[in-house]
């Protein structure tokens, strides 16, 4: 079979699905089972895997009792969930589920448990929430749910290969970024959205996140990370409503993809990992580094130059 | 890059960056090396020197270079393992800045003398790029099945093992050759389409001139 498209370009994948009139779930799996040289259904069955393997983390990361290596995490998402099921939140069902299981995933990342890299572990919560709770708000078969993953899948591939999906390399804005781009296409196809309002839903999402730096406090995958998966999932949702009725975005995906790269370019290394800047170097976030630590993180210091694990 | 690099690894927490892909980057030494390391050095570049204690990066590339994989709940526990295990760490940071922000460059000694050292960078979501193998540059990222061929600078080697491969009915998608010196020591890389047989691998480690052949599986 021809493929008229190699993931460099989201515009490509997109027309190589209207003109075959199938899903963008159904043509990347297509794809890939003739780059993989195995069959649709190994392909399937190994998603379908990945799919338990996020449920699973969504009910071990919201136990009340959870915490992270470090202490400074982890509860919270039980907390979101107890709202959820009073059926009291303020946002409505589907927002407050999502939420909860963003935070869940998370939270058990960082409590050193396992988790599906979607597409990193920083950003491991936003792709399992947004498509877990579709599936538990609209009855959605298991099926179609872990379809969604290859769409997803598409997306992460053109932004990983036009711009990158590291916080080292691109800040916040290429992880969770990426990530709740990859989860909008789902949840897109998931509520019925054609490949085009897939596409624009990308769009919305990254054009929210340009800039979002990388600041992890004490060097830890756990402040802000955790928040920003729910925030994720929330822009996910959103850009998918925006799409879903019909709103275009005015910069296509693709040249918001390589603005995004840019971006994360010109951002100064201080805010991309390295705990250097950012709300790692607050009072509060060197507070928290002695917290974890034991020892004062210093102005002139970073988390390495205070760490004695090399015994220099 | 195929679907499962975006949906994946399955991993152990909390950063495919810092541990998912220092995992990789181990466990590729270890299988390079072939048999027990009992000393590993390790130095550690850019985000990886910063934040390694954080996110366990040194926990992950010990994990590695014993042979986990990225989903071994014991990975939190490799720096006590490695100890029990017989097998000594060093770890150093560098502040090279030329290189990509999560870099690590590992050496390996086993029982008998044999080493191997390693350059490698961990790009993202769990994916490494190795961009050296005792000095020499390649290039490999473990996405497809891949041949790792050390052998002496001689004529007829690389013919030989682009025989075997034939016979076996392999295409191969990719082939970087580099060496130390003219008749020296030198690397062939060679990643393949879809699988190939363990058995290749062992023929092209009985050819003459050949140091060490490693199939790396997908």
């Amino acid at each position: 079979m021809e493929f008229n498209f190699d993931y460099s370009s989201v515009a490509d994948i997109v027309k190589e699905a209207v003109r075959r009139e199938i899903l963008l779930s159904e043509l990347i799996l297509k794809q890939q089972a003739e780059q993989l040289e195995c069959s649709c259904e190994v392909l399937f069955e190994k998603m379908k895997e990945r799919y338990q393997v996020m449920k699973e983390s969504v009910r071990l990361g919201s136990d009340p009792d959870l915490r992270s290596v470090s202490g400074l995490t982890g509860g919270d998402s039980y907390k979101v969930m107890q709202r959820h099921q009073s059926g009291h939140s303020l946002v409505g069902s589907l927002f407050s589920g999502a939420m909860y299981r963003a935070l869940a995933v998370s939270e058990l990342n960082a409590a050193m448990g396992k988790i599906v890299a979607t597409p990193t572990a920083g950003s491991c919560g936003i792709l399992p929430a947004s498509v877990i709770t579709m599936q538990e708000e609209y009855e959605l078969s298991e099926e179609k749910c872990v379809m969604s993953l290859f769409t997803a899948a598409g997306v992460g591939m053109v932004i990983a290969g036009k711009a990158g999906v590291s916080g080292a390399q691109g800040g916040c804005q290429a992880e969770c970024g990426s990530a709740s781009a990859m989860a909008a296409a789902a949840i897109v196809e998931l509520a019925g959205g054609t490949a085009e309002m897939a596409a624009d839903a990308v769009a919305i999402v990254l054009k929210n996140v340009l800039g979002l730096v990388c600041d992890p406090v004490a060097g830890l995958v756990e402040i802000p990370c955790i928040k920003r998966n729910a925030s994720g999932t929330a822009t996910a949702f959103m850009a998918a409503e925006l799409a879903l009725s019909g709103v275009r975005s005015a910069i296509p995906a693709d040249e918001v993809i390589v603005a995004m790269k840019n971006v994360g370019d010109q951002m100064s290394s201080s805010l991309k990992e390295t705990a250097e800047g950012g709300l790692a170097t607050t009072p509060t976030g060197k507070n928290l580094f002695q917290q974890v630590f034991g020892t004062e993180m210093k102005d002139d210091e970073t988390v390495c130059s205070v760490c004695t694990g090399c015994g220099s | 890059m195929n679907v499962f690099d975006i949906i994946g690894p399955v991993m152990i927490g909390p950063s495919s960056s810092h541990t998912a892909g220092a995992v990789r980057l181990g466990l590729i030494t270890h299988c390079l090396l072939g048999k027990k390391a009992i000393e590993a050095k390790i130095t550690l570049y850019g985000s990886f020197a910063k934040t390694y204690k954080g996110h366990g990066t040194d926990k992950a590339l010990t994990a590695g270079i014993m042979g986990m994989e990225t989903d071994d709940v014991n990975i939190r526990h490799a720096i006590e393992l490695a100890k029990q295990n017989g097998l000594s760490v060093t770890l150093d940071v560098s502040e090279n800045a030329a290189l990509h922000p999560n870099t690590a460059r590992i050496c390996l000694v086993a029982e008998d003398g044999t080493s191997v050292e390693l350059l490698g960078s961990s790009i993202g979501g769990g994916s490494i790029e190795v961009t050296e193998v005792n000095y020499m540059p390649v290039f490999l990222t473990g996405e497809q099945t891949t041949l790792i061929v050390l052998h002496q600078d001689k004529p007829g080697v690389i013919a030989q093992v682009a025989d075997f491969l034939a016979e076996e009915g392999a295409n191969i998608a990719s082939f970087y050759l580099s060496r130390q010196k003219k008749g020296g020591e030198s690397v062939m890389t060679i990643e393949v389409d879809g699988t190939v047989n363990q058995n290749l691998n062992d023929k092209i480690n009985a050819l003459p001139n050949v140091i060490s052949s490693t199939l790396l599986a997908v």
